[in-house]
């Protein structure tokens, strides 16, 4: 009834180009934003920040990151693990030798190694397709995470090879470290989201966007159209590793604080985004989002449901929760194999002509 | 001869039988791929569940044990009998056959058509669901698996080569069954799959699904029948990893040596499975002993990767891989 365009005359090419055309959703968005950043920070406890809002908010920033190479160049990456490696440890780097860096331009930075890292590796992408490209991803995947282990340099020869972060300030608030307080960590992560997913959005409606597209859907006629294969594919790989690493980033220095490159940074990571995308939605920042949240809360709420309601086994349950997490992905793989985002386009679609369907 | 060169020597001939152990795994992943066109990531937890399954049933453990034990307040482990290696590598293979039956049925009968990347991902699901279905069944502490396979270091090797070089080498016994079971095992493969009419069949819709279906080939039967195919030789490898490190969850991380054994030899290739893990058994065992100790070590865990990778650049399609030919 009120989800549709009828009525919301457009008089300028401005209005007609903008991201959202009908008005509920353009309202829908600003409630988003003002119940994210106006309501939330002041409701927010550390239960809630620590377990799922401020993982949600990191974890979307990869999504996005890999849904720009996977969902919208359409070159798969399994390396996505490595490159947030990459973030964590630049993070690093940076906030133990130039102490009085905020961490803004830390986190940024961070982005831009990992972008430069993703360049490098996605050079073989000129040669090389499909599972094979996949496959020869998780070249970086385990080189990188070796290296982080080997090479003491990194972890500044501390005796554990752990990284833990210092503690960094934004405007004379903690945002890592121990004494940061859960409402500012998630203020910041929201913001840096809310920036990181506006310019994603409006980077793949463009021009750069249209021609990482046309790659996906299909190289050689992209070619013989005029799209420069090495300009787009290597931009995609830029970008994606821009935020992929900058979420690597958050992860270590706002979420977790001291970070082992193995167990963090390991290949259950990059399937763990490869699998957001692909239950969100790919070639969709919303789904990106949706598949974020939805990778998050599933292992909260099958704890919450197996062991503290039906106090059950702490290993029984993990066990079960690996076959429900399985059976789930094949199960929606089956029934909707274009994700939440088509879900959620499908349910837009009825929503207009509601409550006349024909 | 210089020490330097006889460790070198027996470096590679370790590298090789190593070699013999990623192509176990890596054929039933070329098994699959060039049946259905489906990149198998579970197939390295499919060796475990398969030898979870082998030591389960040889043991005489009840499945779900620690399941039924939760919810019905009993305690029970055990049947309390042992059964054969022999009856139980054959009560394995039932349910591995079964296992693949259900797989086509609830899964990928519904996902003909969808795009490979979808496919992967079910695959993934897949391994996660088995690795949790494996764990409830039997249970995830580290298991011995023994089927009367002989271990420990080969004497004769040892003196042969202590008579030559002055230094026997060491390779272990159970190296050596491995690669005369992989050889018994391709040798039997490809003669089913040349003379038989299931082997023909299979050839047919790897080839072309749409031809081999138009001439009467059921698809249904030839993918269940190549995931159980797959499943054998998932368990022949579970058995011979089983045997060498235990049975325990890093074995489902042998996929992941089996993959740049597939970039390296190609898909679709039976031949280049084969080709290709000797090549990355032999790399990667040189690269560790040569260059290996000066930069950290446990290089293992990537350049098999990074050679599988430098190899793609310069040939695409992997060693023995179908030219690929792309139109618009």
């Amino acid at each position: 009834m009120f989800y549709r365009e009828a009525g919301d005359f457009k008089t300028s090419y401005v209005d007609d180009n903008q991201t959202f055309p009908i008005a509920f959703d353009r309202y829908r968005y600003y409630l988003v934003l003002i119940v994210g950043l106006g309501v939330i920070p002041f409701l927010l406890n550390d239960y809630w920040a620590n377990s799922i809002l401020i993982p949600f908010l990191i974890y979307a920033i990869a999504a996005i990151g890999l849904n720009i190479l996977t969902g919208y160049c359409g070159q798969v990456s399994l390396g996505t693990g490595g490159f947030m490696a990459v973030g964590a440890y630049t993070s690093y780097k940076l906030m133990t030798a130039f102490p009085w860096m905020d961490m803004v331009s830390v986190t940024l930075l961070s982005g831009f190694m990992t972008a430069l890292v993703g360049v490098a590796f996605g050079l073989p992408s000129l040669r090389i397709k499909g599972f094979y490209l996949a496959v020869a991803t998780l070249a970086a995947q385990f080189f990188l995470v070796w290296m982080f282990n080997k090479v003491p340099w990194f972890y500044n020869y501390s005796a554990s090879g752990q990284i833990s972060a210092p503690e960094r300030t934004l405007f004379g608030m903690a945002v890592t470290g121990p004494n940061a307080e859960a409402w500012v960590k998630y203020v910041f992560c929201f913001s840096l989201v809310f920036v990181l997913a506006w310019v994603a959005r409006n980077l793949t409606r463009g021009s750069v966007g249209r021609q990482w597209m046309a790659i996906r859907d299909m190289d050689i006629a992209a070619e013989i159209i005029g799209v420069n294969p090495l300009k787009a594919k290597l931009t995609a790989f830029a970008v994606s590793s821009f935020y992929v690493g900058i979420s690597g980033a958050l992860l270590f220095t706002v979420y977790l604080g001291a970070v082992e490159v193995g167990e963090a940074y390991g290949i259950q990571k990059s399937f763990l985004v490869l699998f957001m995308i692909i239950i969100g939605g790919l070639g969709s920042i919303f789904g990106s989002f949706a598949g974020a949240a939805f990778m998050v809360l599933l292992p909260v709420a099958l704890k919450v449901l197996l062991v503290d309601t039906m106090g059950w086994d702490t290993a029984l349950a993990t066990h079960f929760q690996f076959v429900i997490v399985g059976a789930l992905i094949m199960f929606f793989l089956i029934v909707e194999p274009h994700g939440l985002a088509r879900l959620w386009a499908l349910l837009k679609e009825k929503l207009r002509l509601w409550p006349f369907p024909h | 001869m210089p020490d330097q060169l006889i460790f070198a020597m027996e470096v590679t001939l370790n590298g090789l039988m190593t070699g013999v152990m990623y192509a176990l795994v890596a054929l039933g992943f070329v098994l699959i791929f060039k049946a259905s066109g489906i990149f198998n990531y579970a197939q390295g937890v499919m060796a475990l569940f398969a030898a979870m399954t082998l030591v389960g049933i040889q043991d005489g453990r009840v499945p779900f044990a620690h399941l039924i034990n939760e919810i019905f307040g009993t305690d029970i482990h055990y049947f309390g009998w042992e059964v054969p290696a022999l009856l139980a590598i054959a009560l394995t293979v039932v349910v591995m056959i079964g296992f693949a039956l259900l797989v086509q049925k609830f899964v990928f009968k519904h996902l003909v058509g969808q795009e490979p990347i979808i496919l992967f991902m079910a695959t993934i699901g897949l391994a996660y669901f088995l690795e949790g279905v494996s764990d409830l069944m039997w249970g995830s502490e580290i298991r011995n698996l023994d089927v009367g396979l002989p271990q420990g270091i080969n004497d004769a090797i040892d003196q042969a080569t202590f008579d030559i070089f002055g230094y026997g080498f060491f390779i272990d016994n159970l190296d050596i069954s491995a690669t005369i079971v992989a050889i018994i095992l391709v040798g039997g493969l490809i003669a089913y799959s040349q003379y038989t009419k299931n082997g023909r069949a299979m050839r047919a819709v790897a080839d072309d699904h749409q031809a081999a279906l138009s001439v009467g080939i059921s698809l249904n039967y030839v993918w269940v029948l190549v995931w159980s195919l797959a499943g054998i030789v998932a368990l022949v490898a579970g058995i011979m990893w089983g045997a060498k490190s235990g049975v325990q969850f890093s074995l489902s991380l042998i996929a992941l040596k089996a993959l740049p054994v597939l970039m390296l030899g190609g898909f679709t290739s039976i031949p280049g499975a084969i080709v290709g893990g000797l090549i990355i058994g032999v790399g990667e065992a040189l690269f560790e002993f040569s260059i290996g100790p000066m930069i950290g070590g446990a290089t293992e865990n990537w350049f098999a990767y990074v050679l599988a990778l430098v190899f793609l650049v310069f040939r695409p399609q992997g060693l023995f891989g179908e030219k690929i030919i792309e139109r618009v």
